[in-house]
């Protein structure tokens, strides 16, 4: 049973949207070493790996009317993991920016045993949060590097009687 | 009427062969890879990324190492790239509201919810040649102080409670935008088809023509209410799924600028606003096309237009630097042909001057 936008019934949507961000903002090389091992060779692809485009817009004044700003590289695709190394009745979808074939399909494999509560455990159980308290730190590095930068300039109003004035 | 030639194509495989040995040096001394290009290099990288209008830093930098460093050569190498990828659909528009700031001040507004951070920028460095670079001195960590995350919302909105600054809002039903990469520029264009044009334009143009409202070739009187530099989100709704899935960060500078309005019949004088967005850090580009945004306004405030930076067509016809460097450099090729028939012309006229001005 999907609900219309093809997440199984039992899958909180945000709860699924929640991952599929993780898994695109992970670091590459983090999702390589926790699930490298679940890719096997013989993927069933329902969408082979894509490098497409896809085009930013922004909007007028921050909120205003869109515009389009300019294209970005993207890399999606869909699968169902391969049989020879697990069996998971779900479809993993992944777009990611970028051109790694390797972390769509490390991404969409996490993402198809995460909505089967079958193969849910093979999956890290601490990966999301792994990759949540990574990309913190670094959002934390540089709100300490930017904190240092925050000025104060003081207006230096002329003061009156000032013997130079014209 | 261009004659094509033929030919040369021995000559034309040397040069290149020739072009790659020089682009290389000295080959005693290290090569260039394309990650230090990318993080070393970073505001050449985002200059071609934002004119090139594709956001890749791995691909920016390839492209700046193969021009030997030639932006313009580069963007058009980025440009032609692009062509050969399947266009994928549009993004979520872009929320600069939530961005994850490295820098951001405004020059109207002191005291800002989220402060004024001046984050990595040469803004007021000397400008004096730092021999220690040249010695290739290790470089010492940036100072770091404890902070709590803490929204930097956008100063414009929030600090104007009076209403004396136009608001910026999605007209009814937030219509889709007109696409240059698949529709031609037709005149007058919407103000989205003047900003996708000004985010690729060539940042010199821009530049000048912003530079030039300022000295008075338009009437312009602007102040910058807020820059920023950052990392946005960017969202999609993919067709698999139907719903919206942060995909990955980028890179962008905004700009807020507001100017003088006077007022019209209609409208009580307030502020106006001009918009600026590049791909990476790119201030001074952000700020010119806000400048340039906000001049070409002048038909939709009723402002008389006088002044080059007014002009939509010429602004917009002319600001592309793939268009712009392929003609002026195509006279560069052979046009043997064309010069003979001119040459001929003109023997043919200076005889009939001479034997007109033979008396009879």
């Amino acid at each position: 049973m999907l609900q219309d936008d093809c997440t199984p019934t039992h899958i909180d949507r945000t709860a699924r949207q929640g991952w599929l961000r993780l898994l695109s903002h992970a670091p590459l090389d983090l999702l390589e070493c926790e699930l490298g091992a679940l890719t096997g060779p013989h993927p069933q692809w329902l969408r082979r790996p894509e490098i497409g485009l896809v085009m930013v817009q922004g909007r007028i004044g921050g909120t205003g009317a869109r515009f389009n700003l300019g294209e970005v590289t993207v890399t999606r695709c869909a699968l169902r993991t391969d049989p020879g190394r697990i069996t998971c009745r779900e479809v993993g979808v992944a777009y990611v920016l970028g051109r790694s074939v390797r972390h769509a399909e490390l991404a969409a494999t996490a993402d198809a045993l995460l909505q089967d509560p079958l193969t849910r455990d093979r999956i890290p159980s601490n990966l999301l949060d792994r990759i949540a308290a990574s990309l913190d730190s670094e959002h934390a590095k540089r709100r300490a590097q930017i904190r240092a930068t925050r000025v104060e300039f003081f207006t230096v109003a002329r003061e009156s009687g000032a013997t130079d004035a014209p | 009427m261009y004659v094509a030639v033929k030919g040369g194509e021995r000559a034309i495989e040397n040069s290149q062969a020739l072009l790659a040995e020089l682009r290389r040096g000295d080959p005693s001394v290290a090569e260039l890879s394309i990650e230090q290009i990318r993080l070393q290099l970073r505001l050449a990288v985002d200059r071609i990324m934002t004119e090139g209008s594709l956001y890749d830093p791995e691909l920016a930098a390839l492209a700046l190492k193969q021009a030997s460093g030639d932006a313009i050569e580069a963007i058009f190498l980025l440009r032609a790239y692009r062509t050969t990828l399947p266009r994928l659909g549009y993004s979520v528009p872009l929320d600069t509201g939530k961005m994850r700031l490295w820098r951001r001040v405004s020059a109207t507004f002191k005291d800002l919810p989220g402060g004024q951070i001046l984050g990595p920028t040469y803004d007021y460095t000397q400008r004096l040649l730092d021999f220690a670079l040249l010695a290739g001195t290790p470089v010492p960590p940036a100072p770091r102080l404890p902070a709590d995350a803490e929204p930097v919302p956008a100063v414009l909105d929030l600090l104007d409670q009076e209403g004396l600054i136009e608001a910026e809002s999605a007209s009814c039903g937030d219509p889709e935008p007109h696409d240059l990469t698949r529709e031609p520029m037709r005149f007058p264009a919407s103000r989205a088809a003047r900003l996708q044009n000004l985010a690729r334009a060539d940042e010199g143009f821009i530049l000048a023509l912003g530079y030039s409202t300022q000295r008075g070739y338009a009437h312009s009187h602007p102040f910058a209410g807020e820059v920023r530099f950052g990392s946005v989100e960017v969202e999609l709704v993919p067709e698999e799924l139907g719903f919206a899935v942060s995909i990955g960060e980028l890179e962008v500078t905004e700009c807020q600028m507001i100017n003088q309005f006077a007022g019209s019949k209609s409208q009580p004088p307030q502020f106006t606003r001009g918009y600026g967005l590049a791909f990476g850090h790119s201030e001074r580009k952000a700020m010119a096309m806000s400048l340039v945004d906000r001049a070409l306004r002048a038909p939709e405030l009723g402002e008389a237009i006088d002044s080059p930076a007014q002009m939509e067509e010429f602004v917009l016809s002319h600001s592309d630097s793939l268009e712009a460097s392929g003609f002026v450099q195509h006279l560069k090729l052979p046009h043997y042909v064309d010069f003979q028939s001119e040459l001929e012309l003109v023997r043919r006229l200076r005889i009939n001057a001479v034997q007109q001005d033979e008396p009879t």
